[in-house]
């Protein structure tokens, strides 16, 4: 396995008038491994995501893919990165075939239209025009076209935004495909469960910044605990009176709401609705569930991931 | 991608560029319409309602009183002209409400009652004269022959039909690569292209390609329509004219690809087609002589590219004339051609 990092961008700045859509980004990409960027709309992911594949010229900083550089190397890059926008619009009446012909034809070597017909399960689609497509359908042959050089290294923004379930396993299923191979994805989402699923290493990114960067186990590990304790009562709690709570971690407050990570539930749990009952509150709801990303973003910045 | 194997087989990416631009033109209804079946439509339409007819008589009034008769007699063996024997006054109404050319007042002295400011009026004078004047045993000193000039190519359809070719090719070089490039912007098809080592020169050769494959059937179809319906002529060589349609539909095309070349919205970009070809349209001589308009401006319109090409194509296809004869128009496209290339080639927004 090559030791050269498959990106590594240093000290990113990209300004839009007086907007700083990134903001000193930092990252670097191992071989070989799915690596995914998390962050609400607007972090400044798609913008990141377009300087690493040479759409977008940085305001500042260093980009580089599989050691070369875009000014000196774009048609050596171009030939080994396969590409799926955020939002792609193949032409309406290309049938499956004709387009993925036409986006194999860029390529000077890569599977052939049959085998990506078959591996995106397009092949009884093949005559149909992009147009009649479902959105599921428009999404693996955006995939498939991304895949049409044989990359070795996959860019993917957002893949399964506004999919259904089946269609969002689907894409899963491809990419889970394309890593067996050794290839490096890089995948922006804003959905955790994808996240945590595809990616082997995580960046969460907000306002332009990495603000937390490790394996999903370890980024939820830095909570504190795996399980997460939301509860309301009918008067407000103390917030260090719970923290002092034993096994109680991270107690940060949205409104009336308390929400806590603890590791051992069981044994949490019952101390912390003694503690409730000694200062004379009566629980108004309560709720427990295994930490995520998402408690890991909330954690970070105090917001949801779509908020 | 386990099983997959990997392969160099591949077609060449300018093939599959126009291919594709062939496609979606060919998919398209409209598209197919306004190209093809539009200038046909257009010179059916124009044909029929400009065909030349024989001229109309003039109306003329004898102002009703004893002694016109012979007067009146006279006016009616000629067939220009139509004569009504009317009363002093409802024949002064009638000149007044345009309804006769002229009143005969037709005494003992001869008068003519008309306004010299109506044309018509004036041709009815020239007319009744020389038929009562005859009438009166009057001789021409000079013998003169008619000759009529109503063979084709002098008619208005001849004319047209240039003009339409003109037309057609500025309206489908500026809608079908301005138009349809930005489109292509709008919707990040270009974006995701880009984002492929797809050579930026194939994509923008592939919209000229097609539209000299579109000119194939454009020219053919017009010329052989005109032919067949209106029985208009081709004087000189058709490979000249294939030759001036090929280099002006490359004009437009580059004409398109400068006003696609940094609009972001679809909205713009018509309005900037519009602004390009609705001037052109109404100077450059497709429907009527840009020669009608003043002088001053003359020099103006003759740079422009659609009159260039339809001076160029009329002078070949009506007046027979060779390369040399059309010099300075075709050096008036290659001009325009080059300009917009180069320029749109420096602008693209390929974003």
């Amino acid at each position: 396995m090559s030791t050269i990092p498959a990106i590594r961008c240093n000290a990113l700045i990209k300004n839009y008038g007086t907007l700083r859509a990134v903001d000193g980004l930092d990252l670097e990409v191992r071989a070989a491994e799915c690596f995914g960027l998390l962050g609400p709309n607007g972090a400044g992911k798609t913008t990141t995501v377009e300087i690493l594949e040479g759409l977008l010229a940085p305001t500042s900083g260093e980009v580089e893919l599989l050691g070369r550089k875009w000014v000196s190397d774009g048609d050596w890059l171009r030939q080994r990165l396969g590409i799926s926008l955020q939002e792609t619009n193949l032409p309406d009446k290309l049938t499956v075939e004709e387009t993925l012909r036409l986006f194999r034809s860029f390529y000077a070597a890569g599977p052939s239209v049959e085998d990506l017909l078959k591996l995106v399960s397009l092949t009884d689609k093949r005559r149909t025009w992009y147009v009649k497509l479902s959105g599921g359908q428009k999404q693996r042959l955006a995939v498939a076209c991304a895949l049409a050089g044989e990359p070795e290294l996959l860019f993917l923004d957002e893949p399964t935004t506004g999919l259904d379930p089946q269609s969002r396993r689907q894409i899963w299923g491809l990419v889970e495909g394309f890593k067996a191979d050794g290839r490096t994805v890089l995948l922006t989402t804003h959905y955790m469960d994808e996240a945590q699923r595809l990616c082997d290493r995580v960046a969460v990114i907000d306002k332009g910044k990495v603000i937390a960067l490790g394996t999903p186990a370890e980024l939820i590990q830095s909570l504190g605990g795996t399980e997460v304790v939301e509860f309301t009562c009918d008067a407000t709690m103390d917030e260090a009176s719970v923290n002092a709570v034993p096994g109680v971690h991270a107690v940060k407050s949205r409104g009336d709401r308390l929400s806590l990570t603890v590791e051992q539930l069981h044994k949490t749990l019952p101390l912390l609705l003694g503690h409730i009952q000694q200062n004379g509150r009566t629980l108004t709801s309560l709720s427990t569930h295994h930490a995520t990303l998402e408690d890991v973003f909330v954690n970070l910045t105090g917001r949801h991931l779509r908020d | 991608m386990g099983q997959i194997t990997r392969t160099t087989e591949h077609q060449h990416p300018l093939w599959q560029l126009t291919l594709m631009r062939w496609r979606i033109f060919a998919r398209e209804p409209a598209a197919i319409f306004w190209t093809y079946a539009f200038p046909l439509l257009l010179a059916l339409v124009l044909g029929i309602a400009f065909r030349n007819r024989p001229p109309e008589p003039v109306d003329v009034a004898v102002q009703a009183e004893p002694g016109a008769e012979p007067c009146r007699d006279a006016l009616a063996r000629n067939s220009s002209v139509h004569v009504r024997w009317l009363g002093a006054k409802e024949a002064h109404d009638a000149l007044i409400a345009g309804k006769v050319s002229i009143v005969v007042i037709a005494g003992r002295s001869r008068t003519y009652e008309f306004d010299p400011t109506r044309p018509e009026s004036r041709i009815a004078r020239a007319v009744v004269d020389d038929a009562l004047q005859r009438a009166d045993g009057r001789t021409d000193p000079t013998a003169v022959q008619d000759q009529l000039v109503t063979e084709p190519g002098s008619r208005y359809i001849d004319f047209l039909v240039p003009g339409l070719l003109g037309f057609s090719l500025m309206s489908s070089g500026l809608w079908g690569v301005g138009f349809v490039i930005v489109d292509m912007r709008v919707r990040k098809l270009i974006k995701r292209m880009t984002a492929t080592p797809m050579s930026r020169a194939h994509f923008l050769l592939s919209f000229v390609l097609v539209r000299a494959l579109f000119l194939l059937g454009e020219l053919p179809l017009l010329l052989a329509f005109a032919y067949w319906v209106f029985n208009v002529p081709v004087r000189g060589s058709l490979l000249l004219i294939a030759g001036l349609s090929t280099l002006g539909s490359l004009v437009f095309a580059g004409m398109g690809l400068l006003v696609g070349c940094r609009a972001q919205t679809t909205q713009t970009v018509a309005g900037l087609v519009n602004m390009v070809t609705l001037p052109m349209a109404i100077c450059s001589g497709v429907f009527f002589s840009a020669a009608r308009f003043p002088d001053v401006v003359q020099p103006l319109i003759k740079a422009l590219p659609l009159t260039a090409l339809i001076e160029s194509v009329r002078s070949v296809m009506l007046g027979g004339a060779g390369v040399a004869g059309i010099a300075r128009q075709i050096l008036v496209l290659l001009i325009w051609g080059g300009f917009s290339f180069a320029i749109a080639l420096r602008l693209f927004r390929w974003r």
